[in-house]
């Protein structure tokens, strides 16, 4: 497959395909913004480290920021506008896991990830998980719980959450 | 935002992929081959580097294999570190690996782009340079099987139009008894005050080292230096810092002097999980 620096990209996000021109330069970030109008996904650092950003691709998180838009090509993404009325969605509320809310889509992201990848998660790999993004509210152990309610809530027997 | 314009290419095999190198470059395009990109794509944002054409390797076959053959683990290039980690073919590469960046963005770094990339923390090679793995390198003369030992100096040495397909690893090293200890200042997730990565093979110990100098390495002056039984522990383990083959590094993570303090208390700790007295 050969791109020249602009083309036509289909790409299929949040369940539908949508066509846009790009550049092969472009991050699946500025794509999602710009030529989508997905803006829950955030740019933060833009550099890989803050984790804002994050969307799904083919289920697992990825950082926009540091994929080509090319590079979707062939693949399933799912942004925050993706999930409706998920249990993540609703533990984020009921456990008050955000605060400013820059950094929320990029943990529910993840985090919609992680339970449904590791659904009998440890502290370990929540932890491990959770360390891919930043929140300088310093909300994280709300967001823990609110991972760990999720957990419970899917494996009744779990009782992780407090 | 990347500031330039570059073309993209993907090739559907190992041969398509070198021709189109060469192609490029006959034009000036200056390619770069391409697996994860996460440090293409930061370094190209900041402008620290150049160039006018990628060749995504991730479609070719061969980069993306991930089995056992004749008592061999064969490991493609674009296999990506948390891909590594779920399986756990390779429990020292799982732990040594999962040092890399953070979780996420595992899920993008490739073991072939953390072993072929210019960061000086590239904690994926240790257990290849322990294990004294083969690398499979594509390139215009060919495909050739070699010693990482030969293509792995401070960097991975290979030639333009190169790339690397694979690693192969002796079965035999699969189940050794390893130690992987990584050493931050303040957190998790940040470039590490040292790793370090061993393994004892019929009674002798290795070691590898990255975020200590500039580069990943394993030294064989330091391991005799460690295997050296007649001296007690510390000893060994002063001798073995006194041959670093370069600067303890000296960067906003700690000093060089700070380095060397965790160096000697984390080798010690690493020979003594591994039943070093």
């Amino acid at each position: 497959m050969e791109r020249s620096q602009r083309f036509v990209l289909d790409i299929h996000v949040n369940g539908e395909v949508r066509s846009v021109t790009i550049r092969v330069a472009d991050t699946l970030l500025h794509i999602l913004r710009e030529q989508l109008g997905l803006t829950g996904a955030k740019p933060g650092c833009e550099n890989g480290d803050c984790g804002a950003c994050t969307v799904l691709v083919d289920g697992w998180p990825i950082k926009s920021c540091i994929m080509l838009a090319v590079e979707a090509t062939g693949h399933e993404i799912i942004t925050i506008e993706g999930l409706k009325d998920t249990p993540m969605q609703k533990a984020f509320l009921e456990k008050w896991a955000f605060q400013c809310g820059y950094c929320t889509p990029g943990f529910i992201m993840n985090c919609y990830a992680l339970v449904r990848i590791h659904p009998d998660a440890d502290d370990q790999v929540i932890q491990e998980w959770l360390g891919s993004n930043i929140c300088r509210c310093t909300g994280y152990e709300e967001i823990q719980e609110a991972v760990k309610s999720v957990l419970a809530a899917q494996h009744p027997s779990n009782t992780r959450t407090s | 935002m990347i500031a330039f314009d570059f073309e993209y290419y993907k090739p559907t095999s190992i041969i398509e992929a070198v021709n189109v190198f060469q192609q490029l470059h006959l034009q000036g395009k200056e390619p770069i081959y391409y697996a994860g990109g996460t440090e293409i794509i930061t370094w190209a944002r900041r402008n620290d580097i150049s160039m006018k054409a990628v060749i995504d390797i991730k479609a070719i076959p061969e980069c993306n294999v991930l089995q056992f053959q004749n008592n061999t683990l064969v490991i493609g290039a674009v296999i990506t570190l948390t891909h590594l980690a779920e399986a756990n073919v390779f429990p020292l590469l799982s732990r040594a690996a999962g040092g890399a960046a953070d979780h996420t963005a595992r899920n993008k770094i490739t073991v072939g782009g953390n072993i072929s990339g210019r960061i000086i923390y590239r904690e994926a090679v240790l257990p290849f340079l322990l294990a004294n793995s083969q690398v499979v390198i594509a390139g215009p003369k060919g495909i050739k099987y070699v010693s990482i030992h030969h293509v792995f100096n401070k960097t991975l040495q290979v030639e333009k139009g190169e790339f690397l397909v694979q690693i192969i690893t002796d079965q035999s090293y699969i189940g050794l008894p390893y130690v992987v200890m990584r050493k931050t200042k303040i957190q998790k997730v940040e470039y590490p005050l040292t790793t370090i990565a061993a393994i004892k093979r019929m009674g002798r110990i290795r070691t590898a080292f990255s975020g200590v100098c500039s580069f990943p390495f394993r030294s064989p002056e330091m391991e005799e230096d460690l295997n050296d039984r007649s001296v007690p522990l510390e000893v060994r383990v002063n001798r073995a810092i006194s041959h670093v083959p370069a600067p303890l590094l000296n960067n906003v993570e700690g000093s060089a002097e700070y380095r060397k303090f965790v160096l000697t208390n984390t080798l010690t700790d690493t020979l003594e999980k591994l039943g070093e007295e």
